[in-house]
């Protein structure tokens, strides 16, 4: 039998102070001028594959339903192509709230379980960290023994063709400045 | 009319890999005009997408050291060819100015590596920079190839033409257009050419990627398109590496720099033309350098 649970959410289910921390964000000002009036969902290229659609997310931000946002597939499947942002008649900067959400969920370790997107941010940001530019085999290899291993042999073919035309860069990238770079990245974690 | 000093280029991490052929193209067609070019020195990553999705502060700072090395008082404009690269750089320099709070956290950032501060460095990609300082009537003056390709689809992607406007107009862009018109190139009206060609999906949630890039070539070969031209790494492999899991007849995907650099009497075996995937054999023989067409 199917799992029946609740669709609706209560009121008291809401947090409306975390809903007036957000929207003081930088680039998330505007939420509360959404009209709601669906652009962004219907411009957004992947509004089709997301369990709440862009003009959901804007909704349940304003309400205040934070697990709801935070855990939300959609932020993670949105590619950052700005469609939304360019088009809204509110001038709501929707593909900045997504990251805001994004960063949120990373940092409360909010997002769905062994779902690659995040993780391979979170390997993305690590390896660039420590070398100072990315490579892109490496980085790919960990965001998938981390979520499902078993892309890798969708990859193979993808992996030969790199291969094969001289695209798959074998060195291992990185910067002379890795110590300044990283002093520059600490200090501005205490700035904040 | 172009800087006398030329520009400081900012490659990228894909240029140094699936996107090498943008970067062999872009540095021969820049020699056919002229145009020196010199790398940023010790340049880090942009931190693209994934960055931002992390942690501003450090995304941010990633983009300010690059630019405060662009930052070396010889005026020279940066150029960014790889259009998510492009976007960092512009929304760095976009977010410092609009927030105190990010001005600071940046600023002290850039203090503690005693790195200098960046005030006034342009960024620029190429595509704007072909438009404006080389000129479409200087580019067709220069044509010494004919194109054989067929009709062409521009595809311009996201982040180059949005949400900042100096690359192109975002609703219909025809700067790419314009230019592979001046090179003897028809191209057609292709409604998708700023629809996102997903980025990193075809990574990660694979059949949703995939089928991003299957409706934007299908729509271009409905409308007549040979080929399709890209300004952006990542776009091109995304719709370069995987059309022989869509169905349907391949179509080549070059970086319009290749085209343009043909054109204008490139050396063949400079522009990465065998790089390509899908419709290698296509490439071929549009690209086969023939004795009586060589300037």
């Amino acid at each position: 039998m199917k799992h029946i649970a609740r669709t609706m959410k209560y009121q008291r289910e809401a947090d409306p102070e975390w809903s007036a921390r957000f929207r003081e964000l930088p680039g998330c000002e505007r939420i509360s001028s959404c009209i709601q009036c669906g652009t962004c969902s219907g411009t957004c290229p992947l509004s089709i594959y997301m369990d709440h659609t862009p003009r959901q997310i804007i909704a349940l931000i304003r309400e205040g339903f934070k697990e709801d946002a935070l855990g939300s597939r959609t932020i993670w499947l949105c590619a950052s192509c700005y469609s939304c942002t360019v088009e809204c008649p509110q001038q709501v900067r929707i593909t900045d709230v997504m990251y805001s959400l994004k960063r949120e969920a990373i940092r409360e370790k909010k997002y769905p379980a062994r779902f690659p997107i995040p993780i391979l941010a979170r390997e993305f940001y690590a390896f660039v960290r420590s070398r100072g530019r990315n490579s892109e085999i490496p980085v790919v290899l960990r965001m998938a023994l981390k979520s499902n291993p078993l892309v890798l042999l969708g990859m193979v073919r993808c992996g030969w063709n790199l291969l094969r035309t001289g695209r798959m860069s074998l060195r291992r990238e990185g910067i002379k400045g890795t110590a300044q770079l990283e002093k520059a990245l600490s200090a501005t974690k205490e700035a904040a | 009319m172009p800087a006398s000093g030329g520009y400081l280029y900012f490659p990228g991490c894909s240029m140094r890999a699936t996107g090498v052929a943008y970067e062999e193209s872009l540095l021969e067609l820049f020699r056919v005009l002229g145009l020196p070019l010199e790398e940023l020195e010790d340049w880090n990553c942009c931190g693209a997408t994934s960055y931002m999705a992390v942690d501003e502060g450090s995304a941010l700072l990633l983009s300010a050291r690059n630019l405060s090395i662009a930052a070396d008082g010889s005026g020279r404009d940066v150029m960014s060819p790889c259009s998510a690269c492009y976007l960092a750089l512009r929304k760095t320099q976009d977010s410092v100015e609009h927030h105190p709070e990010i001005r600071a956290q940046v600023e002290a950032g850039l203090r503690a590596a005693e790195l200098r501060p960046f005030h006034g460095v342009k960024v620029r990609h190429p595509l704007e920079i072909l438009y404006n300082d080389v000129g479409v009537e200087a580019l067709r003056e220069k044509v010494v190839r004919k194109w054989r390709g067929g009709k062409i689809a521009c595809y311009y992607g996201c982040q180059a033409v949005r949400p900042y406007h100096e690359v192109d107009r975002p609703h219909n862009p025809m700067r790419m257009d314009e230019l592979m018109n001046a090179v003897g190139a028809q191209t057609i009206d292709y409604a998708l050419k700023t629809k996102c060609c997903g980025g990193s999906l075809t990574g990660t949630i694979h059949e949703v990627g995939v089928r991003l890039n299957e409706l934007l070539i299908r729509e271009a070969a409905r409308k007549g398109a040979g080929c399709m031209v890209t300004i952006c790494p990542l776009c091109q492999f995304n719709l370069d590496m995987y059309q022989a899991e869509m169905g349907g007849a391949e179509i080549p995907v070059l970086y319009f720099t290749q085209v343009l650099g043909w054109a204008l009497g490139g050396d063949g075996k400079k522009l990465g033309l065998k790089r390509s995937v899908a419709g290698a054999a296509a490439i071929r023989e549009w690209f086969e350098v023939r004795e009586e067409v060589r300037a």
